[in-house]
């Protein structure tokens, strides 16, 4: 296992190097001067001229990139043009709701996605499987912004059963949540009903149930067994997109989270917070991705000895 | 009778690629009524200006602001007094537009990357897919957020950005469609009897991956329109009073309270558009490449 983990881990780094540059070039590739950008359009010359040297715009790139990389590693990420306060401040404060979100989204998804699909697959082409595979290919088809502005009419303005915005107390997490975690309970459904579908053909499944059992333990013991392996695959390629999504849903529903945030620097032009979250949410991504890898070759050995 | 003999002597019907493909195609009712719609809607989009009943954004109704459907105003008139079922028919060419032509992009470019790197493996192989990875290391519409905030809003580099998103999708499908199809007899024979390496490529590789790359089109279109609509609705491509669905949604927000039919209307149709296009997708697919994966 260690091995695999290692070599994993090794492969990352090319990545995570290639994905640090681009990071690095956004504000270069932005069009006008950085520096004047950092400033703010009231700068007089000299302004820009010291902030220029102020953050090492003067240097040459690869000697900008380390001092940008050894800082990042050390969690620097400089400071926002809006409010002055260090990028690593901002991104912290916002960190948790978007954290505690997404896996509340991921939970509830991943628990229904399977259950409708494993129903579908077991009543497959009956009525349950029309049902559930109706709901899924909505649900990959309804855009999430307009999903949580529906929800948000209903359940919180209409009924007033639910709070609108804010995310306070654990009922405040239920609509966002069920609005980002609708794509991916789809996904999910969609994806285990096909796996499943190929298991419940499998010779073993013949043999499970003409030995006489019954059908619940065939399909939990000897199918869902078996099907966990490309799911938690699935799992793992969700997670960016929801990833990806809370930004719109946390715009629905007024977030304070990290796509809130995100959407703010984009409108208010400020670099540093953005180049900042572009690293994070891409590291989280392919963090996420390595823990779901080595998860795989814990339920499949196979996968460590390629 | 004449037809019957007709029938009888000729060998049984030729079967092309083609053939083979309506004759599994046909069967999918609704896949069919997909396809239907999604004629409809281009046929809808080019024909919008002359079928509007008033105009998208200088026509203001101030009679009767906020109205519900009626027969004068289909779909209602929102809080500024426009006709919604105008703006609905030509939004349709934008969300229709950005759909196709970003995804068109996105697959010519990364079928010919895809075919580059299947085809060489090698240098050409680690380089490109490394590109892949580093594109693929950006979570769903954040890329489309970063490309935006360094070209600025605006509709055009919205498309820009969600070609480049949809890139190493179409390159990594079609490089894994290349490496399968590469070792097969046809291909040796090709390259046998001397053919160039473009050649192969072209007219021997090419080909075979065309049904993978024409489900994830119509797959793709749908993320597309959704992702395209999410960065107007978050205020980074079309401003109002452009009549994106996604921008429209934006600016009905504010009335949610008192006209959530504004709202309602264009929620249906991004829905509607892309459950067409998922729908076609899901048929096509199993018409053409039943072994291909449910996304």
């Amino acid at each position: 296992m260690l091995p695999y983990l290692v070599k994993r881990l090794l492969g990352l780094v090319p990545t995570l190097l290639l994905v640090a540059v681009l990071v690095f070039l956004f504000v270069h590739l932005l069009p006008g001067d950085p520096a004047r950008l950092a400033a703010g359009p009231d700068a007089t010359a000299e302004t820009v001229a010291l902030v220029r040297q102020d953050l090492d715009l003067d240097k040459s790139l690869p000697e900008q990139f380390a001092r940008f990389a050894s800082g990042a590693l050390r969690g620097d990420l400089g400071r926002s043009v809006r409010t002055k306060r260090p990028v690593s401040t901002e991104i912290a404060e916002r960190f948790w709701p978007t954290f505690w979100l997404t896996v509340a989204a991921m939970a509830w998804s991943v628990t229904f996605g399977m259950a409708i699909g494993i129903a579908s697959a077991v009543w497959r082409n009956r009525w349950p499987d029309r049902i559930g595979m109706t709901l899924a290919v909505s649900g990959i088809s309804f855009p999430a912004f307009a999903l949580g502005m529906v929800l948000m009419q209903v359940f919180s303005v209409q009924l007033g059963w639910l709070p609108t915005v804010g995310a306070d107390t654990w009922r405040h997490y239920i609509l966002p949540s069920l609005t980002l975690g609708a794509a991916v309970a789809a996904i999910m459904a969609r994806f285990t009903r096909s796996s499943f579908v190929d298991i419940l053909k499998e010779d073993y499944v013949r043999t499970a149930r003409a030995k006489g059992l019954r059908e619940t333990i065939v399909v939990i013991k000897h199918g869902l067994r078996n099907a966990l392996i490309p799911v938690v695959t699935m799992m793992g390629l969700q997670f960016g997109f929801l990833l990806g999504g809370s930004i719109v849903v946390e715009v629905v529903f007024n977030w304070p989270g990290m796509g809130r945030l995100l959407v703010d620097a984009v409108d208010m032009r400020d670099y540093p917070v953005i180049q900042g979250l572009v690293l994070l949410f891409s590291l989280e991504f392919v963090l996420i991705n390595l823990i779901v890898d080595v998860l795989y070759a814990v339920i499949n050995p196979a996968i460590r000895y390629r | 009778m004449t037809t019957a003999t007709a029938s009888a002597t000729l060998p049984a019907e030729v079967r092309t690629p083609w053939t083979e493909f309506w004759r599994k195609f046909k069967k999918q009712r609704v896949a069919c009524a997909a396809g239907g719609f999604v004629a409809l809607l281009v046929v809808v989009a080019i024909l919008a200006p002359w079928i509007v009943p008033y105009d998208a954004e200088n026509f203001f109704d101030y009679d009767s602001l906020n109205a519900l459907p009626s027969l004068k105003h289909w779909f209602g008139v929102d809080p500024l007094g426009r006709d919604i079922f105008s703006r609905i028919v030509v939004g349709s060419r934008i969300s229709l537009t950005a759909g196709f032509v970003s995804v068109a992009v996105g697959a010519v470019v990364g079928t010919a990357l895809g075919l580059v790197a299947g085809y060489y493996e090698g240098l050409w192989d680690r380089l490109i897919m490394r590109v892949c990875d580093v594109l693929f290391a950006f979570p769903g519409i954040l890329l489309a957020i970063g490309i935006v905030a360094i070209l600025g809003g605006g509709m055009v580099n919205v498309i820009i950005a969600v070609a480049i998103f949809s890139i190493p999708t179409f390159a990594r499908l079609v490089r894994g469609n290349t490496l399968a199809l590469k070792h097969l007899t046809f291909v040796e024979a090709a390259r046998s009897i001397g053919a160039s390496d473009w050649t192969i490529v072209t007219r021997h590789i090419f080909p075979g991956t065309i049904p993978a790359v024409v489900v994830y089109f119509s797959l793709r279109i749908g993320t597309s329109i959704i992702t395209a609509a999410s960065l107007s609705f978050i205020g980074m491509g079309a401003q109002p009073p452009t009549p994106e669905w996604g921008a429209m949604l934006n600016e009905a927000r504010a009335d949610m309270m008192t006209s959530p039919h504004v709202a309602l209307f264009p929620s249906l149709a991004i829905f509607l558009t892309v459950l067409a296009f998922n729908l076609l997708g899901d048929g096509l697919r199993d018409a053409l490449d039943p072994k291909l994966e449910r996304q």
